[in-house]
């Protein structure tokens, strides 16, 4: 398996720049089996990046790859997409980069359900600048901007992306591999807005500062607290607190903005054709000689 | 630089002051001259103080501000109170009586007529006061001819409105000879 | 005797601005709204539908300028619009634009300042934000029209500009400019040259998407072309992959400038009045520079040997032009609605401060030929 992805990877960028135990290589290799599985032409595949850990994830993927400033990842890719709607867009995002510095993007991509896929790999911390908490930091975590403790709630991004618009929302761990690629897959083939929200692990970061040794036991902590939606039916609120509602969680049929948008051109065109500058109606042409 | 007419309108916003500045400075193209127009507005879209300036000549026109113009229009009480001592010596100045009660000693001529009263009375709608103003001014003063001044106006207003602005743009011109006469 | 038929109208500078982006070939428009620009934004959500190309109202200017970004990757000539507050936001993504050599256009209708200050006024405070907002040392082309005509010119040119040398290019209007509506007779189709980018003339396999050619810029592939490679804001080397290399980093940051400095002929563009023999001149930019024009013309029917010397490319500063205007007169004059922030590299280039002298206002009002004049009598 690992060949067949290594076309989809610039092999002479490798080692990579991520810690011994961080789970982001495990969901790069999802986003890269579920493009396998869809069989996404390479030249036709955009991929775009904000600034963080998994972000840098762009640089060594073999597409058309762009790495942005902090937060913006989904503003550039919405030109992108709305230039050539032809194209497969997915943009690489981390909790700090999608949700505090770049939330309001975020929300508005949601909105407008253009037809971007976002994997959010969410480590629940900054990891790129050293530890510092983002909105998805959970209550009483430590970094070293909460060296006594978070006291910000978090985000429930994928609530968010759902209240927001998006018409795909799923999320998974990088322990439960095969639900996460098939629901990057299924985040592909929707028209529309799909957030996948990836939960990874930071040792260096996160797992040391909180107690969770390393990158091992961190994967054994998402087995052992992710429950899958279908289960949590017959669960009490109490049963479900701390734990993490993996699996398709939300998914709804809604007009996608670049097709919409290709619906007003062609009714445009048709109504009132290219146009020209509006001249001044009657004698506009004055004769002057010289 | 040639001789150049500088025209000021002051009113209230949504008295459509600065579209009739448009409609002077298009009027003024079709007769073949150089115009230019400016503005300046408050950001309310409704009821702040409201300026429209237009020069028109028949070479380029450079610094395009109005300082003292030749002929003001004030429609409001307040830019009456404010622009009046701008005016040039030997100006016109023409009051909306309706709005503008009391004129400051100014060394010109003075036209007082009640613009949008006649607009609301004689053509039903208080809304084409700014058409009524422009075939007053454009007969007193004589800087756009009436033709001109009839094809911008007809150019610039939304579809299905023609009869009603002819008809102020009449009200205007008449309402002018009658004052002058 | 010839018979000239032309077209004029009475056209207001922000829809010289939107039609000129269209005739270079603009086919994307990303803002936000923002007094006094909106007026651009508007009559693109109008007209560019209708020839196939796209608007978008985004959520604030930082992603305006990064849709406007992602569009030209994409390979579709892209601009945006905005005034000082909005202007501040992008700054950013300019560098981006700078450091990734994406082509784009940047129209700020400049209001007065700072914050939110009078928005409905004109100003001409963003002269040096224009030239230095973003972080870090970049190149950057600035344009500045005078007239309604001008702003149409210049918009196709700020374009071509972008498109050839890759670089963002601001527009730099002020609210007198941008709102004022006067006569222009526009260029017939085909009269304007419109310059597309270069692309790449190679397989994909031999492309170097950050390798210049002989003129000193890549040539770009766009994005869904088959030619996949990598776009960051990284330093970064030939292959566009990002690299802590300080040889690799400083070559790079070198070349950005060095396209620019080496095509300054090109790039920059004035216009003058009455040099010839001129002891003193007025060195205007914007709306200013129609008071300077008239002051100079006043001067000179009382008797002033006055000149009037007026870049339309406010960045890269026109030093060696400046310079050789310097040697001919006494004193220059530099009008201005901010607090002398262009008369700074006026001195710069003079060396002697006595020689330069400002007229400026930051009250949100025009300064007047007659201001300019005064002191034109003054000094000599």
């Amino acid at each position: 398996m690992m060949q067949e992805l290594e076309k989809y990877l610039r092999r002479d960028r490798f080692p990579h720049m991520w810690c011994p135990g961080c789970g982001n290589g495990i969901v790069l290799g999802c986003l890269l089996r579920a493009i396998k599985k869809l069989g996404l032409e390479q030249d036709k595949t955009i991929i775009v990046g904000g600034i963080g850990c998994s972000s840098r994830a762009v640089g060594y993927l073999d597409f058309n790859t762009l790495h942005t400033t902090h937060g913006r990842a989904l503003a550039f890719a919405t030109g992108i997409k709305l230039a050539r709607p032809e194209l497969n867009v997915i943009v690489v995002t981390g909790d700090g980069d999608a949700t505090a510095i770049g939330g309001n993007h975020f929300i508005h991509a949601a909105r407008r359900n253009i037809d971007l896929t976002v994997v959010l790999f969410n480590n629940n911390i900054y990891g790129m600048t050293g530890g510092q908490y983002s909105p998805l930091t959970p209550a009483n975590k430590k970094a070293t901007t909460a060296p006594h403790g978070t006291i910000e709630p978090v985000f429930d991004v994928a609530e968010l992306a759902r209240a927001a618009g998006a018409t795909f929302v799923g999320r998974s761990t990088t322990y439960h591999t095969n639900l996460l690629t098939s629901l990057i897959a299924g985040g592909i083939e929707n028209k529309g807005f799909s957030l996948v929200e990836a939960i990874t692990a930071c040792p260096t970061n996160f797992g040391r500062r909180n107690k969770m040794k390393g990158g091992a036991e961190m994967l054994l902590w998402q087995r052992d607290n992710a429950v899958h939606v279908q289960k949590t039916k017959q669960m009490s609120p109490g049963e479900l607190e701390g734990k993490i509602v993996i699996g398709l969680l939300h998914k709804k049929e809604t007009p996608e903005y670049t097709f919409v948008y290709d619906q007003i051109i062609a009714r445009a065109r048709e109504e009132s054709g290219p146009g020209t500058l509006t001249p001044l109606k009657g004698g506009e042409s004055r004769g002057r000689t010289e | 630089m040639g001789e150049q007419s500088e025209l000021r309108l002051g009113g209230k916003g949504g008295q459509g002051l600065i579209l009739a500045g448009i409609i002077l400075a298009e009027a003024a193209i079709r007769d073949g001259k150089n115009s230019v127009q400016s503005q300046s507005y408050g950001p309310e879209a409704r009821g702040g103080a409201s300026r429209a300036e237009v020069i028109i000549g028949d070479e380029e026109i450079d610094y395009p501000k109005v300082s003292r113009p030749g002929v003001l229009l004030v429609m409001s009480q307040e830019a009456c109170d404010k622009f009046a001592g701008d005016l040039e010596r030997g100006g016109v100045l023409i009051a909306d009586s309706t709005y503008v009660h009391t004129i400051p000693e100014v060394d010109g001529v003075v036209y007082k007529l009640p613009i949008s009263l006649a607009a609301r009375e004689e053509v039903g709608k208080e809304m084409v006061a700014n058409v009524v103003a422009l075939g007053v001014m454009a007969r007193i003063t004589g800087v756009v001819s009436r033709q001109a001044l009839t094809e911008a106006l007809l150019a610039r207003i939304p579809r299905g409105t023609g009869e009603l602005n002819r008809k102020a743009l009449d009200l205007g011109w008449e309402m002018a000879e009658k004052i002058l006469h | 005797m010839t018979q000239v038929v032309e077209m004029a109208r009475l056209m207001q500078g922000n829809e010289a601005v939107a039609e000129g982006a269209l005739v270079a070939g603009v086919r994307f428009f990303a803002g936000y709204p923002i007094t006094p620009s909106t007026e651009i934004a508007e009559i693109m959500a109008e007209r560019l539908p209708r020839m196939g190309g796209k608007f978008i109202q985004m959520e604030d200017e930082i992603a305006s300028l990064a849709a406007v970004i992602g569009a030209s990757l994409a390979g579709v000539k892209s601009i945006t619009a905005t005034s000082g507050p909005g202007f501040s936001l992008m700054q950013e993504n300019i560098g981006f634009a700078a450091m990734a050599e994406v082509p784009c256009v940047i129209v700020n209708v400049q209001r007065s300042g700072p914050s939110t200050g009078m928005p409905t006024a004109p100003a001409q405070g963003d002269v040096m934000q224009a030239r230095w907002g973003t972080h870090g040392d970049h190149p950057v082309i600035v344009l500045s029209p005078s007239s309604v005509r001008e702003a149409y010119d210049l918009t196709v040119r700020a374009v071509n500009l972008a498109e050839k040398y890759r670089v963002p290019v601001v527009l730099l209007l002020d609210e007198v400019i941008g709102h004022l509506r006067e006569k222009v007779i526009l260029p017939a189709p085909g009269e304007l040259e419109i310059v597309n980018r270069k692309g790449p003339g190679v397989a994909p396999a031999g492309y170097l998407p950050y390798r210049p050619d002989e003129t000193g810029v890549p040539p770009m592939a766009n994005f869904g072309d088959g030619y996949r490679y990598h776009v960051t804001g990284l330093a970064h080397d030939e292959l566009g992959l990002p690299t802590n290399n300080p040889e690799v980093a400083e070559q790079l940051l070198l070349r950005l400038h060095e396209k620019i400095n080496r095509n300054l002929d090109d790039i920059i563009m004035d216009d003058s009045m009455h040099l010839e023999d001129a002891g003193v001149v007025v060195l205007a930019y914007g709306a200013t520079a129609r008071s300077a024009g008239r002051a100079v013309r006043e001067a000179r029917n009382s008797g002033i040997k006055a000149g009037l010397y007026r870049p339309l490319t406010l960045w890269p500063f026109p030093a060696r032009r400046v310079a050789a205007v310097a040697e001919k007169v006494h004193t220059i004059i530099v009008p201005e609605m901010n607090l002398g922030q262009y008369r700074l590299e006026v001195e710069r280039v003079v060396g002697d401060r006595d020689r330069v002298r400002g007229v400026n206002r930051v009250n949100g009002e025009l300064i007047t030929p007659g201001e300019i004049l005064a002191l034109l009598r003054e000094v000599v």
